[in-house]
């Protein structure tokens, strides 16, 4: 097991109106760690000086939740692809590295204390149409609709957005356009939720510019970042299927 | 001792709940309107349940301490969620799912409610798909179904490693609509410090505002809680680093049961434990176990020698290793229930066969799968006489369609590649079956105080089976407590909303205050984090997956002392009136000291072996040997009173469709 000694430069803010700075720690890690346990040991260090540890959020650990969010050495989730922070392992820090954490930046996402921001905006988004409108019970059978495999492939792909907002902490504008994308793309897809695809596509993007969140201008850092590796082409169908709804027309 | 009631309805099981449906009381749509519920939870029982009530016309508040509900701990469930929809007409029936969960659950389940619980399965999966869950399908657009351990019928329906995720998105939406329509209030990053009751009814709650330490008077008519189980006890499990006790713990020193706290399901494939730094482990799904063989070497000399990097997995060959599952149980061979296979490996590691640096872990080797499904491809593709490369490559993209994530993660976690060496695998805390104690209306002893999902004991005995999990969190939440809180609320149609400035709420929110301020004023040298790790150090020692008499009592010994020791040295930094994740852990540490005490006189009143609770006094032929005679019942246990020792309730279980055998899987 190699042992590492690292500088970390890393993000301390008090809250939404403080300026925020970047604070020096040196931490040692080995290379079987997660990055966020390597956070823990850090935070241990300061808990046992009686200091405040440093902030972030995580809950799983394993990839899913969509808690973990920071931007490490200006990449979020770090440097590499197709993972979250909390699966992403010390073996690819080297020893005297110097890591500069940050939080998830962006105009919609207000920071709440050091790496912790606040990402309710994304529920509001939901809220505002990414759901299918059946009430519980009186559905019909699982099997009643046929679904092609392929279809279903391709709504399971957009489906497995963990809501994390790297997309938006990537984007040079600040959009939520992959996030929602993601969504009306999982949704609009499958015959259950096409009925009301219009209606949705239209609120779930007036709700994403109401939050203060970007255009969106294909630059594509957000699909280069995405722990889920969630498409770019999601956004191009909603392009599709918000224009189609503008028009006012079914026919 | 009191003995409980279930109040299992009459009739014959098949038509037991039907029938109790038509007969519940109804709340009509104006007067619903007056009602007010809290939901505590977001997972898969809280968040349907939320999303259902409010569609019912209720007026909802939620509750959860993420920042979303969309992150609850249900959400990394990854291999499936259980239904008898037959659709492989393989013989599969709901009679027959129940009588697996019974018999998987080792006989400590109540009838009623599983029988439920199975009839529900299959309106779970119409609901989900109708929400828009992208459930596996078939080239004929219809739904996929695998097999999971314990059973011997393919009707786990699943999306990718992903289920729970989709599950609880598709529940998540729906409450999000709710949100939207204004009948359901939600209240995230808010954690719920205890619960409030009125003349011995659960009229509201405190709520701990976590953005900046506000306690919160919250009332209703009814509280239903689902906050998950307590797997966090041993520190290192398979849960959410958020997942604990609190809630339902605050419950029981509130008056409620907590039931059957010694039945934990310690789960057979997880990421072996590599370093004390160590936060959480990880698990690998049990669909794994579908085409994974577990080994270990057959002489501890070749175990050496891959503990200590002399050999490799696969320098060993066929007849040097031991199939040890495949062996012991040819019948169900590596799909046996977790807690057979969890135990079948800690045998091998204890008798010095494990294969990693710490010995403790075994290998789950895909290798003849991938040969299989190589050479059966190349069939498919007309390559009837295929070459050893093409079969490797044909095997491994099926593995991969199968698989893939999983084998991405462990890649991931542990810097090995799955494909070429075999995975190593030990098995840790996943879930708990115990909970608080409910009836088959999902109601506590507290009048008004419902439990559903994992933080009730009611549908998986002493164990779980694989996929079984999501079933239940959605039967509780769209299909069961719908109805059945009609029993409570159907008689407070005339009650007025409760003011929180009752003597009640006041004196429970200083109640709460003052537990949170002792913490804050301890001011020791030790962090929250130390003391966890200690305690979850007892726990899996003693009170994990081999239990006996002597070290339980040592262990309940050394929790006080670390109880003791954890109010007067812990220290919490900050303030408590602020944003405060330090705190948070602390009370909530506190707690599982409390709890981890009751769990160990659990399995040391539990003289038997059944389920996930193994004593190593009581066994037969090296396998689990249970006591139906002394131990065919619940223990409800009330402990309000620290200072006092708790008391055991107990409620008879009663087998009249499911016949007691012994559990076996030869």
């Amino acid at each position: 097991m190699s042992n590492m000694k690292l500088t970390l430069h890393i993000w301390r803010q008090r809250n939404a109106n403080d300026t925020g700075t970047f604070e020096t720690h040196t931490v040692e890690a080995n290379e079987h760690m997660s990055f966020l346990e390597m956070l823990d040991v850090l935070n241990q260090g300061l808990i046992e000086q009686k200091k405040i540890p440093v902030a972030f959020e995580h809950d799983c650990r394993e990839g899913i939740c969509g808690a973990c969010s920071m931007v490490i050495n200006g990449r979020p989730h770090g440097l590499l692809g197709g993972t979250t922070v909390c699966q992403l392992h010390m073996r690819f820090f080297k020893d005297g590295d110097h890591i500069w954490v940050e939080p998830f930046r962006a105009k919609a996402f207000k920071v709440i204390r050091d790496l912790v921001v606040d990402r309710s905006s994304f529920d509001r988004i939901i809220q505002a149409g990414g759901y299918v409108s059946v009430n519980t019970g009186g559905t019909p059978d699982g099997n009643a609709i046929p679904i092609e495999k392929d279809i279903a492939s391709q709504s399971m792909d957009a489906a497995a957005c963990i809501g994390c907002g790297a997309c938006v902490a990537a984007c040079p504008n600040g959009s939520a356009m992959l996030f929602t994308a993601a969504k009306a793309s999982h949704l609009g897809l499958l015959p259950q939720g096409e009925v009301e695809n219009s209606r949705r596509v239209q609120a779930m993007v007036h709700q994403h510019d109401k939050e203060g969140f970007g255009r969106c201008s294909n630059t594509y850092a957000c699909e280069a970042e995405c722990p889920k590796e969630i498409s770019v082409t999601n956004i191009a169908r909603l392009n599709r299927w918000y224009l189609k709804s503008s028009l006012g027309s079914n026919v | 001792m009191k003995i409980l009631d279930g109040k299992v309805p009459p009739g014959p099981i098949a038509t037991k709940w039907e029938q109790y449906k038509s007969t519940i009381p109804l709340v009509s749509p104006n007067n619903k309107l007056r009602l007010d519920v809290i939901v505590v939870g977001t997972g898969l029982a809280g968040a349907a349940a939320a999303a259902s009530l409010g569609e019912l016309g209720y007026n909802v508040k939620c509750f959860t301490f993420h920042d979303s509900p969309r992150r609850a701990h249900s959400i990394a469930a990854q291999g499936g969620i259980n239904a008898a929809k037959n659709y492989q007409n393989d013989g599969d029936s709901i009679h027959r799912l129940f009588y697996d969960t019974v018999k998987g659950g080792d006989y400590r389940a109540r009838e009623g409610n599983v029988h439920r619980l199975a009839e529900c399965s299959t309106s779970i999966i119409d609901q989900c798909v109708a929400q828009g869950v992208p459930f596996a399908r078939e080239y004929g657009g219809l739904l996929e179904n695998r097999s999971f351990g314990g059973v011997q019928v393919s009707r786990t329906f699943y999306a990718r490693g992903q289920t729970g995720q989709q599950l609880l998105l598709g529940a998540y939406q729906a409450l999000s609509r709710q949100i939207a329509l204004g009948t359901v209030t939600m209240y995230n990053r808010h954690e719920m410090m205890d619960v409030v009751l009125i003349d011995g009814k659960a009229r509201g709650i405190i709520a701990r505002n976590l953005l900046n330490g506000e306690l919160e008077r919250h009332s209703a008519h009814c509280v239903i809680m689902a906050t998950g189980g307590y797997g966090n006890v041993f520190y290192l499990s398979t849960n959410a680093m958020g997942c604990n006790v609190s809630a339902a713990w605050r419950a029981v020193r509130q008056g409620a049961y907590m039931a059957n706290p010694c039945f934990t399901q310690i789960h057979p494939t997880c990421i072996p434990v590599s370093g004390d730094y160590q936060s959480k482990l990880t698990l690998m799904s049990e669909s794994l176990r579908n085409d994974g063989r577990i080994w270990v070497p057959k002489s501890k000399e070749d175990a050496e020698a891959i503990r200590t990097g002399k050999k490799k997995a696969i320098d060993l060959t066929e007849d040097q290793r031991d199939y040890f599952l495949e062996r012991r149980y040819p019948a169900f061979g590596n799909l046996v229930p977790r807690d057979v296979a969890s135990r079948a490996a800690k045998v091998a590691c204890d008798e010095g066969h494990g294969v990693n640096a710490t010995g403790l872990a075994v290998y789950l080797d895909f290798e003849a799968a991938i040969q299989r499904y190589g050479k059966s491809e190349a069939g498919n593709q007309g390559n009837h006489n295929p070459d050893a490369a093409t079969i490797r490559k044909l095997g491994e993209a099926k593995v991969e369609e199968l698989y893939g994530n999983l084998f991405e993660m462990y890649e991931k976690i542990t810097g090995d590649d799955p494909y070429k060496t075999p995975m190593m695998i030990y098995p840790a805390i996943h879930y708990t079956m115990g909970g608080l104690w409910v009836d088959y209306n999902l109601e506590t002893n507290i009048p008004g105080l419902f439990a559903l999902g994992e933080c009730n004991f009611s549908d998986h005995g002493a164990n779980r089976l694989g996929a079984s999990a999501l079933m239940q969190g959605l039967a509780d939440g769209y299909f069961v407590i719908p109805y059945t809180v009609g029993t409570f609320l159907a008689n407070e149609i005339r009650t007025p909303r409760f003011s929180t400035d009752s003597p009640e709420f006041v004196a429970t929110e200083k109640a709460v205050d003052d537990r949170i301020k002792a913490l804050m004023n301890v001011q020791g040298n030790e962090s929250v984090e130390n003391f966890h790790r200690r305690l979850g150090h007892i726990m899996w020692d003693y009170c994990g997956m081999a239990r006996n008499e002597e070290g339980l009592k040592k262990a309940l010994v050394m929790i006080r002392e670390l109880r003791a020791e954890f109010h007067k040295n812990v220290f919490v930094p900050g303030s408590d009136r602020d944003f405060n994740p330090e705190l948070e852990k602390a009370y909530r540490v506190a707690d599982f000291m409390e709890m981890g005490e009751l769990m160990v006189m659990d399995a040391l009143t539990r003289n038997e072996s059944c389920g996930g609770h193994f004593r190593e006094e009581y066994t037969a032929d090296n396998e689990a040997k249970r006591n139906d005679e002394e131990y065919a019942y619940v223990s409800a246990w009330e402990w309000t009173d620290l200072n006092a020792a708790p008391t055991l309730h107990k409620e008879p279980l009663k087998f009249e469709y499911v016949e007691l055998k012994t559990r076996s899987y030869k």
